[in-house]
């Protein structure tokens, strides 16, 4: 099986006047249709900056990164990004919000309008729908940002702690929400987090980064008694604590290191 | 609306009473101005012929619009002031744009916008007669030079201040430089464009009466001249 995405020695540094900073060294990584991937590191270790490369919004100094078809898959991958924070504007209505991606690329048909109607009732935004975003709870605020992801129909979803900016109760609804809905629609996924909890209860694998220049310090597949548990499920199992002292001991043994 | 409760109703009940009490006072106020005014007139505590009272102002102006004067400058300062005022929300769009477009531009400009806003354009208005000639543009170029470069920097700070992450997101849904524009800066910027419109119409106004005062026939500006230089009610 081909890889959806597959970045090859990646390495990737920010210039200011002062000093040359280097961020990513030497990245290589391969995702496969249907994976999970959570991507754990201290913080500012540059995992937000491997998500800009991979959506091509930065340019990597070296190394090479294949999407789709140049792996030698069949068809070309659209990447989905979903930012920290909601970005809904403010005066868009929610429906005007969920579509804002399809009338920047001009795909504002009928059958796409369909689509995402249908999703804004499936996710119970449906009654919303003529609402603005600030009459919306933080929770609901995020799904909307991830029906304007989905609408565009991304094969690959890049998630940047999109649950960060919400409380702690309404953040493990939603992500387990938004993780089973990922993981149903059978697309490929990406989740930065600093949250160990989070990526061992969401994830099918998890890259654990070095502090910066970062590269891919352990690379560990997480399995749980059965693949279909919920990530509030997998909490509540006796293997999470095993795994969440093993990646605990990766981030925090390299800095023993230093 | 039959099962508001008793408690509800009182609020209701008390807010409407505030809102007529603060009409009452607002117009009450400006009463009692007015007749502090025409009394101390009248009672020769201040001298009418340099202060004026609102009844000879009233007389005065009842006078010109009979005569149909009144009318005839306010239209005159009117049309100047709103085609002025046009030109200025036009321009400083525009070039708050080019701004916004190019850091180099507005690297290069910037100082030289400082300097332009905080120039004393009053005292510009004689030269623009000498640059212009004695006509309406010389007005409009009055209204619009005192207004124009406090908006362009107004609207491009504005401009700058937009958030990094909503631009990223419109790159990241596929969207190029315009759509950042279309659909981030400028449905973003309508209340600051609308708030500085506020500002504008005004400054145009004072910058018509100051082009009026030195170059025209008609106008609140040209009144005000012709009024201090005969020492008359007009």
């Amino acid at each position: 099986m081909e890889p959806v995405l597959s970045l090859k020695n990646i390495s990737y540094a920010y210039h200011t006047a002062q000093a040359e900073t280097p961020v990513l060294s030497d990245i290589s990584l391969d995702v496969f249709q249907g994976e999970f991937i959570s991507i754990v590191g201290p913080s500012g270790c540059g995992k937000s900056t491997l998500l800009s490369i991979i959506n091509g919004l930065l340019k990597p100094d070296e190394g090479t990164l294949l999407l789709g078809e140049n792996t030698g898959g069949d068809s070309p991958v659209k990447v989905g990004y979903m930012l920290q924070r909601d970005q809904l504007f403010e005066w868009r209505t929610i429906w005007q919000n969920a579509i804002l991606g399809l009338e920047i690329t001009h795909q504002l048909n009928e059958k796409n309008m369909k689509k995402t109607m249908e999703r804004l009732k499936f996710y119970d935004l449906y009654d919303f729908k003529d609402s603005y975003p600030s009459q919306l709870s933080g929770g609901m605020r995020q799904r909307v940002a991830l029906v304007r992801t989905l609408a565009l129909e991304p094969q690959l979803l890049l998630l940047d702690e999109p649950f960060s900016a919400l409380d702690y109760q309404t953040r493990l609804m939603v992500s387990d929400d938004i993780c089973m809905l990922i993981k149903k629609e059978k697309r490929t996924a990406l989740l930065v987090t600093h949250d160990l909890s989070e990526a061992i209860s969401t994830a099918d694998r998890i890259l654990v980064l070095s502090k910066r220049p970062a590269g891919i310090k352990a690379d560990i597949p997480i399995q749980f008694e059965t693949a279909d548990l919920s990530p509030l499920e997998r909490r509540n199992s006796p293997l999470f604590s095993a795994y969440f002292n093993k990646i605990w001991k990766e981030l925090i043994g390299h800095e023993q290191h230093q | 609306m039959n099962n508001i409760s008793e408690t509800q109703r009182i609020y209701l009940s008390h807010a409407r009473r505030k809102k007529v009490l603060i009409h009452l006072l607002r117009i009450g106020l400006l009463v009692a101005i007015l007749v502090f005014w025409e009394v101390s007139a009248r009672l020769g505590w201040i001298d009418d012929f340099i202060f004026s009272s609102p009844s000879l102002i009233g007389a005065c102006a009842l006078d010109m619009i009979r005569d149909g004067l009144l009318q005839m400058h306010l239209m005159a300062t009117l049309k100047v002031t709103i085609l002025s005022f046009l030109l200025v929300t036009l321009l400083s769009i525009v070039s708050a744009l080019l701004l916004w477009m190019s850091r180099t531009i507005s690297s290069i400009l910037e100082p030289y916008l400082v300097v332009l806003n905080s120039l004393p354009k009053s005292a510009l208005a004689p030269l623009l007669i000498v640059w212009l000639g004695n006509n309406q543009a010389t007005i409009v170029v009055a209204g619009v030079s005192v207004a124009i470069f406090g908006s362009i920097m107004t609207l491009y700070t504005n401009f700058c201040e937009i958030d990094p992450e909503k631009v990223k997101l419109i790159y990241t849904l596929g969207g190029t430089r315009l759509s950042v524009l279309t659909k981030l800066l400028l449905p973003g910027s309508v209340p600051i464009i609308i708030s500085n419109m506020k500002v504008n119409i005004g400054l145009c106004l004072i910058g018509i009466v100051i082009g009026e005062m030195i170059s025209s026939k008609a106008g609140l500006g040209y009144l005000i001249i012709y009024g201090t230089q005969v020492l008359s009610r007009v």
